[in-house]
């Protein structure tokens, strides 16, 4: 991977914080994703990952800071900034969000060829088969077996609903994908397979994502940065190798070395 | 079938409702008219039949009807069901004006679950009963969301619904309730009409007015305003056809009830709308049952 020093990154997060009341769930986060990068976000249940990644995501407005991100056609915008159909329209486009629990990212009523097509068809596209073209084809990329394109989600394992839901965020070839906890829940074989998945599809596709995970080795295998955090600030950050292999601060060592070892 | 004026009810206000409520229930309506296809909230009062049976529609009526007006109700297509020949009645007792079941002559027509076969005139209102306003309800539960939805014009999972329908069925199953688009902007729901009816709606001289009693709103379509059915661009949408004529008056062009006629298999299909079926038996066509039957 390449990287052009005077590109400008694809999203940039500053000084962002979220309060709820007097409790500070995040506080102080600054960050520059460049196109193509995969961050991890890594740390304890209620050190703040998920609120930052909704604030990061759109879906929460932040108390603090600014998100900006470069956008096709207007270069760089603050996305708080930005009208709430603007807002929307970017959300179901050019970004994805793959939730911890596929059941929440999917539409269990309609069958996984609508699930895939659905963006397709929010953003006009009006032929029938087209549409089911391109979920069948997207569902190759993500594993799934095409003779299932009909079936609806609920009758599809915990992995194949995580890919299907994958698939249903890939179709309209975002540039950035969020994504929370994409392997919690999954037996470790599933997982592996969904990482190896993610990873292909990360790299062929030039996609950036943030990936949030309390899994440390989900984080090694996909992130090329690590960002930790801790009661609601980043006590760390750096190439993902260099945090998880020489971690500086005490709370990272805890972390590193209360991995298991099978 | 008028009643003169000493016939209605007494200690009741013209039209059942009281003043105050009426002109709540035009300003919605007048605003539902600004806005083609727009759910316009308003202040629906219990009104004294069930929910579902068609409050939303009477209360339209009720905020629209004059001692001018010439009223006519149908249910499914028929002037002589329970619910129309109900809310006719009510009618004729609370305002003492004239009905009909003629639709050419009626200038406000309630109805359920039908548009008349015959083509309705400038001056004339349709009047609809709607049990489920928001066309999106089944595919988005919250009313906020759908809100929104409807504010930013965000209608892509409509078809996810007729997609849904292709891949399982093979066409576009959805043969009621058939979703429309109000002058390119709002998403509507026709009611349960059939969606035989819905090329009807599309630039009808005539004003149409939607009620809704439980869910407490309106929406209209001003006279000569696009409405389009959605459809896929190769499954364009289309209505329903039927092998068979009516088998009282002939017709081949109108909306056919299956009827039941024996234990054995015997069957019958039957204009719904029952004015044009009596209508055209008058000018002297007759299907295959029809002198037998007069």
């Amino acid at each position: 991977m390449s990287i052009d020093i005077n590109a400008t990154p694809l999203l940039s997060v500053q000084n962002l914080g979220k309060d709820y009341g007097n409790l500070v769930a995040c506080t102080d986060v600054s960050f520059d994703l460049w196109p193509g990068e995969v961050l991890g976000i890594v740390g304890e249940s209620g050190s703040g990952k998920t609120t930052l990644l909704n604030c990061l995501s759109a879906q929460l407005a932040p108390s603090r800071g600014a998100v900006v991100y470069d956008t096709r056609i207007d270069g760089p915008r603050e996305i708080f900034e930005m009208t709430e159909s603007e807002r929307r329209l970017l959300m179901r486009t050019d970004w994805g969000l793959v939730r911890q629990n596929p059941r929440d990212g999917l539409r269990l009523g309609v069958s996984a060829g609508a699930n895939v097509g659905e963006r397709l068809m929010a953003v006009g596209a009006r032929h029938y088969g087209d549409i089911r073209a391109e979920a069948a084809n997207w569902l190759q990329k993500v594993e799934i077996d095409v003779g299932r394109i009909d079936n609806v989600p609920s009758t599809f394992s915990g992995g194949m609903q995580q890919r299907l839901q994958i698939a249903r965020n890939l179709v309209t070839e975002p540039r950035l994908v969020f994504m929370d906890e994409p392997t919690g829940g999954l037996d470790v074989s599933v997982q592996a397979r969904l990482l190896d998945l993610l990873r292909g599809l990360v790299t062929r596709l030039g996609l950036s994502a943030i990936v949030v995970t309390h899994d440390l080795a989900v984080a090694r295998l996909l992130a090329h940065r690590l960002m930790v955090m801790r009661q609601g600030r980043v006590v760390e950050q750096g190439l993902t190798d260099q945090v998880l292999d020489d971690p500086q601060h005490p709370y990272t060592q805890l972390l590193v070395s209360s991995i298991l070892q099978p | 079938m008028s009643m003169s004026h000493a016939q209605t009810l007494e200690g009741y206000n013209f039209a059942y409702l009281d003043e105050q409520t009426k002109r709540m229930i035009r300003r919605a309506i007048l605003k539902a008219i600004a806005v083609p296809g727009y759910q316009v909230p308003f202040g629906s009062r219990e009104m004294p039949l069930p929910y579902g049976w068609g409050t939303g529609g009477i209360q339209v009526t009720a905020g629209v009807i004059g001692q001018a007006d010439t009223l006519k109700v149908i249910d499914q297509g028929a002037d002589d069901t329970t619910n129309a020949v109900s809310i006719r009645h009510f009618f004729a007792r609370t305002t003492g004006v004239k009905t009909t079941e003629r639709t050419e002559e009626a200038t406000i027509i309630q109805t359920r679950h039908r548009i008349p076969e015959r083509s309705l005139s400038e001056g004339q209102v349709l009047v609809y009963q709607v049990p489920i306003p928001e066309p999106l309800r089944w595919l988005e539960p919250r009313e906020t969301e759908t809100r929104k939805m409807h504010a930013l014009a965000e209608y892509g999972v409509m078809h996810v619904k007729l997609y849904e329908d292709i891949a399982r069925f093979g066409r576009i199953a959805t043969s009621y309730a058939y979703p429309v688009m109000v002058n390119g902007r709002y998403l509507m729901s026709p009611s349960p009409i059939p969606k035989f009816d819905n090329p009807k709606m599309d630039n009808m001289p005539a004003l149409q007015l939607f009620g809704a009693g439980r869910e407490k709103r309106i929406y209209a379509i001003p006279p000569y305003t696009k409405v389009e059915s959605l459809d896929f661009e190769d499954h364009p949408f289309e209505v329903q056809k039927w092998d068979d004529c009516c088998a009282l008056c002939g017709a081949q062009d109108s909306y056919l009830d299956e009827v039941i006629t024996d234990d054995v298999g015997g069957r019958m299909f039957v204009c719904s709308d029952t004015d044009y079926c009596e209508d055209r038996r008058a000018q002297g066509h007759f299907g295959p049952l029809g002198q037998a039957a007069e």
